[in-house]
C-alpha cells in the first residue's frame, strides 16, 4: 500500500540576527519583558531577501539533500502570509528558479496555520490526482508587514523559511494518520495584516495604494489559541484512534512559549513533549512548524517511526493539527 | 453565587494558575504586585473564570486586586 512520507526537511533563516536588547534601542521595551511574556530572545530579520528568496534557499537545500531531479516534482506549494506579490505566486517564482518545470505551483494563505493546511492539500492532491512528489515550504518575511513603532507586535516576529519534500510511495512505514482543520471567520478581525481598501472613486488616477500593517488583539488571540489548539489536537488524536500518550512530540506553531506551555497543561502532558525554539527565531508564522521539525530531525530528537502531532494556529482565525508517523 | 463562593472560585483558579499559596490570595492582594502575575496570567485567570462560570469578562476592566475580580465576576453573574 502506498503511504505518504515526509522524506526530507530543510530550513533557511536570513543572517541578520536582532536580539531583544537591539529592540530596546528604538522602542520602549526590555529583554526581561519580552522573554517573560513570549520566550523570545532573538529573531532573524531579512534585509534585501524576499519571501521567494528565502523559499528558494530551502528548495535548493531540499534538492541537494534528496538528490531529486527538480523535474520529478509534481507540486510546489508555499504557505505564506507575506508573499512577494498578489501575483505571481511565490511558489511559481520558486519553481522558475529551480527549474521544476513539471510542478503545479500555488500559494496558500492560512497565516500561521498555513503549513498545517498545506499538509492537508498535499495529502489530498497526492492521493487524488495521481501525483508522487510534492515540495511544501512555509516562507515568511513578516518584518515587512510590521509597524516597528508598535511594541505590542513588533517584538514577536521573525523571518525565515522551512519546508519538506513529501512523497506518496510504496515501502514506507511513514504515514499521515489523521488531521483536523478549523476556521473561525467571525473572529477574523482579531489578527490582520495587509488590508487594502477598494477604490473610493472612478477613475482614481492619483491615489497612493496603501495596506495596513500587522494588527493583533492579544487577549483574543491568546484565548483563541489556548482554547482551540488543545481541542484540535484532541479531535485529531481521536480520529487517529490514538491517545495523547501515543504522541511522541507535539510540534506546535511557535507563537509564544507561554501559549505552548498552557496547551501542554490543558492536555495534561509533560512540557518536554512540546519542544520550543521560539527563543532563537521568534514567531515565523507558516515557517515555524517545519523550522522546528527540521531542527528536531537534525538534532536526532525526532526519529523515524515516531508519532508526531503538528499543530498550527493564527490569522483567519485558523487552527489545524496533523498526526503523522514520521 | 454568594460573594464568598465567588472568592473561593477565584482563589482556586489563581492558586492553580500562579502557583501561589491560597493564604496569599486575599481580597486585598494586588494581582500583579503581590501575586506576581503578568498580563498573560490575567488573561488566563479571566478565561478560566469565563469557562467555569459561563460569563464574558474583559481583561482590562480596571482589575487590580482580588476584590476587583470578585466584584466584577459577581456583577456579571448577577447580570446573567
Amino acid at each position: 500500500m502506498e503511504n505518504i512520507e515526509i522524506s526530507y526537511t530543510a530550513r533557511y533563516v536570513p543572517p541578520e540576527v536582532i536580539d531583544n536588547q537591539r529592540l530596546t534601542e528604538f522602542m520602549d521595551t526590555s529583554d526581561e519583558w519580552i522573554s517573560q511574556r513570549t520566550g523570545i530572545k532573538k529573531r532573524h530579520i531579512s534585509l534585501n531577501e524576499s519571501t521567494a528568496d528565502l523559499a528558494e534557499k530551502v528548495a535548493e537545500k531540499l534538492l541537494t539533500k534528496s538528490g531529486w531531479n527538480p523535474n520529478s516534482l509534481d507540486l510546489i506549494i508555499v504557505a505564506t502570509m507575506s508573499p512577494n506579490s498578489f501575483t505571481p505566486a511565490t511558489a511559481a517564482i520558486v519553481q522558475g528558479r529551480i527549474s521544476a518545470d513539471n510542478a503545479v505551483c500555488f500559494d496558500i494563505s492560512a497565516a500561521c496555520s498555513g503549513y498545517i493546511y498545506g499538509l492537508s492539500i498535499v495529502e489530498a492532491m497526492l492521493r487524488n490526482m495521481n501525483l508522487k512528489r510534492a515540495m511544501l515550504i512555509g516562507s515568511e518575511n513578516i518584518s515587512k508587514l510590521i509597524d516597528w513603532n508598535d511594541r505590542s507586535t513588533a517584538v514577536l516576529f521573525g523571518d525565515g523559511a522551512a519546508g519538506a519534500l513529501i512523497e506518496l510511495k510504496e515501502d514506507t512505514d511513514s504515514k499521515f494518520i489523521s488531521s483536523d482543520l478549523k476556521t473561525i471567520g467571525n473572529e477574523a478581525e482579531f489578527l490582520t495584516a495587509g488590508i487594502t481598501d477598494p477604490l473610493e472613486k472612478f477613475p482614481d488616477l492619483d491615489s497612493i495604494r496603501k495596506y495596513t500593517t500587522f494588527k493583533m488583539d492579544g487577549r483574543r488571540v491568546y484565548t483563541f489559541a489556548t482554547r482551540e489548539v488543545p481541542q484540535s489536537i484532541l479531535r485529531a488524536v481521536q480520529k487517529a484512534n490514538l491517545s495523547l500518550e501515543d504522541i511522541d512530540y507535539f510540534i506546535l506553531h511557535q507563537a509564544n512559549s507561554r501559549i505552548i506551555r498552557q496547551v501542554a497543561k490543558k492536555l495534561k502532558q509533560n512540557e518536554e513533549k512540546f519542544p520550543i525554539n521560539i527563543d532563537s527565531f521568534g514567531n515565523t508564522s507558516a515557517a515555524s512548524e517545519p523550522l522546528l521539525l527540521d531542527e528536531l530531525i537534525e538534532n536526532g530528537i525526532v526519529k523515524r517511526g515516531m508519532t508526531l502531532a503538528l499543530s498550527g494556529f493564527g490569522g483567519g482565525l485558523t487552527v489545524g493539527t496533523h498526526i503523522i508517523k514520521y | 453565587m454568594t460573594e464568598a463562593e465567588v472568592l473561593k472560585k477565584v482563589q482556586d483558579i489563581v492558586v492553580e494558575q500562579l502557583d501561589v499559596d491560597v493564604d496569599d490570595v486575599t481580597l486585598t492582594a494586588d494581582i500583579k504586585d503581590d501575586l506576581d502575575a503578568d498580563s498573560l496570567d490575567v488573561f488566563e485567570i479571566m478565561n478560566e473564570l469565563e469557562d467555569d462560570l459561563d460569563i464574558k469578562l474583559e481583561a482590562d476592566e480596571n482589575i487590580k486586586t482580588i476584590q476587583d475580580v470578585v466584584t466584577y465576576v459577581k456583577k456579571e453573574l448577577d447580570n446573567k
